[in-house]
C-alpha cells in the first residue's frame, strides 16, 4: 500500500530519508522547507561568503533530480502540526495531509538573553537567511566580535578574515573548543587563530551589547568590563532544536523532539531525525542530541528502512567527525575525551611546525585503541574504523599507521617521526610494518 | 574601512593591495606599456633594450605582486573572492578579457601582419636561440611559455601547501620551457627539423600525416627517423603503458602544453567549467567525434599516399585542411584558450582533444588510476566539483563513497587539494574493485543500502 509521507525539513537528514525512501518504495514523498526550494549543503555556507563558491555550487543534486525521482518539494513555512487530523498547516493558510510524518527541522542559533542581542548587526549563522543577513550586516564594517568558541564561531571568524575585517573572538573556555579537544590540540588551534590575525580572547564572555541611535550595534562589553567597539556581532554559542512550532501539538518534546531508538515520537506515524531529535535513551556512548552532518545522514538512512517496513533501530558505528580550522584539517575516529579518563592512556605527537599533530587514546589495561585525533594530515576512514572494530592495540596501530595515510601523493609522511617518538616514550623499539597507498592496502 | 582599530605600523588587516604589491603592479604595467610602444614601431631602434625591459619589468613586477600576495599568508587553500571578482566569475572583465584573447588568436592565426612590429621585436631572442628571424609562431611560443612560467610560479605559491601541486606544476613548466620551447628552437639552430617531443599524434595531428613522415625521414642523418619513431612509439607503446599505471594525468596535467597553460595561466578560471549532466553528454559526443574525424583523416591521407592519389584523388587533402582549420585552429586555439574566462580552461581538453579521448578510453577501461573517497567523511560542500576544470561532478561520487573513474579526469589533483575534509585522493591500485558502483558509507551499521 502506498503511503503519503511528508518530511518537514530539507537538510541532510530529511533529504537522506527521502532518497532512501524512494530507493526502497513507491510511496508518495513530499519534502517541505521554508528555507530553500532545493537541498543545499549547510556546511558550505561559509564558502559562499568567502567567494569560493556560489549558492548553486552547494546543491548536492541538480534541480532535475527531484522530479526525476518523484520527490515533491514544497517551499512553505510550517505553522503547526495537527496530529489529530494528520495535517501540516502552513503560514499561508494552506495545508497538506500525511500518513507518515518525518520531522527533520534542524536547529536554530542559541541566544542567551543578552542585553542588546536584537540590535541590527547581531546574528547567528545557521540558515541560508543568516548568510544573507551576514552579507548585508558586514558591508563596510571594519571591526567585529564573534562570541563562542566552537565550530561555527571559528567559521565566522574565517569568513570575516577572508575580507580583511578585524575580528575579536570571545571564547568562554580556557582554550578554543576545549570541551571537545584535549588541551594540546586546543592550544594548537589557539595559535593558528592568532596566525590569522584574529584577536582571540580566552576565558572571556559577552556581557552586554550596546547600540547606536540607528539601532545598530556599536560595541560590546565583556565580563571583564572591557568595551570593544564593533559594528557586527556573531553569536555562535551553539544551536538548539528548532521545534517551537510543535507547541501544543501533543508531540512530546524536551530540548528536542523525544524519540526512541527507532526515531518514533510518542505519536504513531510521526518520527523525528537529525538535529531536532532527542533520544530518550541515547545509543551507547552517544549524546541525546546529535547535531552533526554525518549523524543526520545516518538518522535518515535508518528511518527510511523503518518506514518501509524493515523496523530498524539506530545503530551507529564508531564515531567519526571532521572539521577545518582555517588552514588546519581535523579528523577524529572513535572517542577522544577532552578530559582523559582514568582508564585511558594517550600518546601525542606534534610536528615542529606546530600545525600538525596526532593523538591516539587507548585502554590502560589491554592497550586497545579507543580513539584517534589527527590534525594537518589525512587518515583513511575505512582503516581507522577497522582498527576500532578489530580492537587493535596501540602498538599495532602505530606500526601500521602508513596504511591509514590518506594524504595526496608526494606529501611528507610523518609516521617515521611518530613511531620514533612513541618508541622513545614507551621504551619500545617498534618498526613501521606497512606502507602508504592503495597497493599497500590491498596487498597488506 | 574606517575605524580601523589597528595602531600598529604593519597593519594586520590590510584592505587588499599593499604598497609592495602596488609597486609590482606598476612595474608590470610599465613592462606592458613598453611592449605596446614597441608594437607601434617607434621603438624598433632599440629592439634588445625594449625587449628585455618589457619582458623583465612585466615578469619581475608580476613576481613581486604574487610573492607578496601569497607569502604574507599562511599556506592553505586560497580561493577567497573568486566568485566575487568580475574577472573570475564571468563578469564584465571576464568578457573583455575573453574577447581580447579570442581576438588575439584570430590575429595570430590569420592576420599575423598586424603583429609585424611585435614579431620583429622578438628577432634578437629568436636569433639567439633559433638562429633565424622571428615569425608569428615564435612570438606566440614565447608569450605562451612566459604565461606558463609566470602563472606557474603563481600556482606554486598559491598551492604551496600541497607537494603534489608543487611537483606537478614544476613538471608543467619544465616540459613547456624545455620540450616545447627551447629544444625545438635549438633544433632549428642546428638546422634540424623543428620538432616537439612532448606532442604526439593525434593532438599534433600532422605528426603522423604522410607528408610529415616523409619530410622527416628524408632528413639527412638519423634524427628525422628517430623523430618519426619517437612520435609513433609514444602514442602506440608508451601511452597505453603509462596510462595503465598512472592514468591520463602523466600527460594531460604533467606534460602537455595545452594542459600546462590551463593549469597555470588558466588556473584563475578553472571553476567556470560546466558540471551539468547535459554538459557531460555533449562532451562525450564531441570528443569522440573529433577522434573519429582525425583517425579518418589520417587514414585517408595514408591510403591516398599509398595509392599515389588514385583512390581519393584530391579529397583527402581538403579533408586534412578542414580538420586543421576547424579543429586545430578554431577549436583548440580560438575557443580553447580564448574562452578561458567564460567557459573555463579545459574546453579543448574536455570537448575536443583527440589525444585526451584516447587517453580517456584507456583510463576508463584499463588503468590502475582512480580517485578514491574517504569512507563517510564527505559533507557535500561542493568545493571539489566547483574546482574541477574538467567539469566532473566529483561530489556526486564522494557523497556516495564511490571511487571516481572517469575518462575525462586529467588528474590535476585539485579536488583533493580543495577538499576541506580530507575525502579525495588520487591513487593507483589494482584494477579489481576499481569501479565500486555500490559502495556503502561507513558509519551506520544499519544502512547497507546501495544508492
Amino acid at each position: 500500500m502506498s503511503k503519503n509521507i511528508v518530511i518537514i525539513g530539507n537538510g541532510i537528514s530529511g533529504i537522506t530519508c527521502a532518497r532512501h525512501l524512494r530507493k526502497l518504495s513507491k510511496h508518495r514523498i513530499t519534502v517541505v522547507s521554508a528555507e530553500t526550494e532545493y537541498f543545499f549543503s549547510r556546511t558550505a555556507l561559509m564558502y559562499i561568503y568567502m567567494g569560493h563558491m556560489k549558492f548553486e555550487h552547494t546543491k548536492p543534486y541538480e534541480d532535475f533530480f527531484w522530479e526525476k525521482n518523484k520527490i515533491d518539494l514544497v517551499k512553505k513555512f510550517v505553522n503547526k502540526v495537527d496530529t489529530k487530523n494528520k495535517l501540516v498547516l502552513f503560514s499561508d493558510g494552506s495545508s497538506i495531509g500525511y500518513d507518515t510524518l518525518v520531522l527533520a527541522t534542524g536547529s536554530k542559533s542559541n541566544k542567551f538573553d543578552w542585553p542588546g542581542q536584537d540590535f541590527k548587526g547581531v546574528q547567528g549563522l545557521y540558515h541560508l537567511q543568516d548568510l544573507e543577513n551576514m552579507e548585508e550586516n558586514t558591508k563596510g564594517v571594519s571591526s567585529t566580535v564573534i562570541v563562542g568558541g566552537g565550530l561555527i564561531g571559528i567559521e565566522m571568524a574565517e569568513m570575516l578574515r577572508s575580507r580583511n575585517i578585524a575580528v575579536t573572538f570571545l571564547v568562554r573556555e580556557k582554550n578554543f573548543w576545549d570541551n571537545i579537544l584535549p588541551v594540546e590540540e586546543a592550544k594548537m588551534i589557539n595559535r593558528h587563530i592568532g596566525e590569522h590575525h584574529v584577536d582571540l580572547r580566552l576565558e572571556t564572555e559577552l556581557k552586554e551589547i550596546k547600540g547606536d541611535s540607528t539601532g545598530r550595534v556599536s560595541s560590546i562589553f565583556t565580563n571583564n568590563g572591557e568595551e570593544i567597539p564593533c559594528q557586527f556581532v556573531g553569536l555562535a554559542v551553539g544551536v538548539s532544536p528548532n521545534i517551537d512550532f510543535l507547541k501544543n501539538s501533543g508531540i512530546e518534546t524536551d530540548r528536542g523532539i523525544l524519540v526512541n531508538e527507532f526515531f518514533e515520537t510518542n505519536i504513531p506515524y510521526i518520527y523525528a531525525i537529525g538535529d531536532c531529535a532527542q533520544f530518550k535513551t541515547p545509543p551507547n556512548g552517544r549524546k541525546p542530541i546529535e547535531q552533526v552532518w554525518y549523524t543526520g545522514r545516518m538518522h535518515g538512512e535508518t528511518l527510511a528502512k523503518t518506514i518501509c517496513g524493515q523496523r530498524s533501530a539506530y545503530s551507529p558505528g564508531h564515531w567519526f567527525n571532521s572539521a577545518k580550522f582555517f588552514d588546519i584539517e581535523y579528523q577524529t575516529y572513535g572517542v577522544i575525551n577532552a578530559q582523559q579518563k582514568d582508564s585511558e592512556e594517550s600518546f601525542y605527537w606534534e610536528h615542529s611546525s606546530g600545525k600538525i599533530n596526532f593523538r591516539i587514546v587507548y585502554d590502560k589495561k589491554d592497550k586497545t585503541i579507543t580513539g584517534i585525533n589527527v590534525f594537518g594530515f589525512r587518515l583513511r576512514h575505512e582503516v581507522c574504523d577497522g582498527w576500532l572494530t578489530e580492537k587493535r592495540t596501540v602498538d599495532y596501530v602505530i606500526e601500521h599507521l602508513p596504511k591509514a595515510n590518506f594524504d595526496p601523493e608526494f606529501h611528507k609522511q610523518y609516521e617515521p617521526e611518530i613511531i620514533e617518538r612513541y618508541n622513545k616514550q614507551s621504551g619500545k623499539s617498534l618498526k613501521l610494518k606497512s606502507r602508504k597507498g592503495l597497493l599497500a592496502t590491498f596487498l597488506k | 574601512m574606517e575605524n580601523n582599530p589597528s595602531i600598529s605600523i604593519s597593519n594586520p588587516h590590510p584592505s587588499g593591495v599593499d604598497i609592495i604589491q602596488k609597486t609590482g603592479l606598476i612595474l608590470f604595467s610599465v613592462g606592458l606599456l613598453l611592449f605596446l610602444i614597441a608594437s607601434t614601431g617607434t621603438g624598433m631602434k632599440y629592439p634588445v633594450l625594449l625587449l628585455s625591459l618589457s619582458i623583465g619589468l612585466s615578469v619581475g613586477g608580476a613576481f613581486i605582486y604574487f610573492f607578496r600576495k601569497y607569502l604574507t599568508k599562511s599556506a592553505g587553500v586560497k580561493n577567497d573572492q573568486i566568485w566575487q571578482n568580475s574577472l573570475t566569475s564571468r563578469g564584465v572583465f571576464a568578457w573583455l578579457f575573453g574577447i581580447f584573447l579570442t581576438g588575439f588568436y584570430i590575429v595570430i592565426y590569420w592576420f599575423p601582419s598586424v603583429l609585424e612590429n611585435l614579431i620583429r621585436l622578438m628577432d634578437p631572442l629568436s636569433n639567439l636561440i633559433r638562429g633565424n628571424d622571428s615569425d608569428q609562431w615564435f612570438l606566440y611560443g614565447t608569450l605562451y611559455t612566459l604565461a606558463i612560467g609566470v602563472m606557474g610560479v603563481k600556482a606554486l605559491l598559491k598551492y604551496r601547501h600541497s607537494n603534489y601541486q608543487i611537483i606537478r606544476t614544476s613538471s608543467i613548466i619544465f616540459f613547456q620551457l624545455g620540450f616545447a620551447y627551447l629544444i625545438p628552437a635549438v633544433l632549428q639552430l642546428f638546422n634540424q627539423p623543428e620538432f616537439y617531443f612532448s606532442y604526439f599524434w593525434p593532438l599534433k595531428y600532422d605528426y603522423l600525416f604522410p607528408s610529415t613522415v616523409n619530410y622527416l625521414t628524408e632528413q639527412p642523418g638519423a634524427l628525422g627517423v628517430f623523430m618519426v619513431f619517437w612520435g609513433a612509439a609514444m602514442i602506440f607503446v608508451a601511452t597505453p603503458i603509462l596510462t595503465y599505471f598512472y592514468g591520463k594525468r602523466w600527460y594531460c596535467s604533467w606534460v602537455c602544453g595545452c594542459g600546462g597553460l590551463a593549469n597555470t595561466a588558466g588556473d584563475p578560471f578553472r571553476q567556470l567549467s560546466d558540471k551539468s549532466l547535459k554538459a557531460w553528454k555533449i562532451e562525450r559526443w564531441m570528443i569522440y567525434s573529433v577522434l573519429v574525424f582525425i583517425i579518418i583523416t589520417t587514414s585517408f591521407l595514408w591510403i591516398n599516399s599509398y595509392y599515389n592519389g588514385s583512390v581519393f584523388g584530391n579529397v583527402s587533402g581538403p579533408f586534412a585542411n578542414t580538420y586543421g582549420f576547424l579543429i586545430g585552429a578554431i577549436f583548440s586555439g580560438v575557443i580553447g584558450v580564448g574562452f578561458y574566462p567564460l567557459m573555463g580552461t579545459r574546453v579543448w581538453c574536455r570537448f575536443g582533444c583527440p589525444m585526451a579521448a584516447i587517453l580517456g578510453i584507456q583510463q576508463r577501461l584499463f588503468s590502475r588510476f582512480r580517485i578514491t573517497t574517504n569512507g563517510g567523511q564527505c559533507i557535500s560542500c561542493g568545493n571539489c566539483s566547483t574546482y574541477c576544470e574538467m567539469g566532473i561532478d566529483v561530489k556526486a561520487y564522494a557523497q556516495k563513497g564511490q571511487n571516481i573513474v572517469r575518462a575525462s579526469c586529467v588528474g590535476c589533483g585539485m579536488c583533493a587539494t580543495v577538499c576541506p575534509r580530507g575525502v579525495l585522493n588520487l591513487e593507483n591500485g589494482p584494477l579489481k574493485g576499481r569501479v565500486n558502483d555500490n559502495p556503502i558509507l561507513i558509519g551506520n551499521k544499519e544502512a547497507k543500502l546501495n544508492l
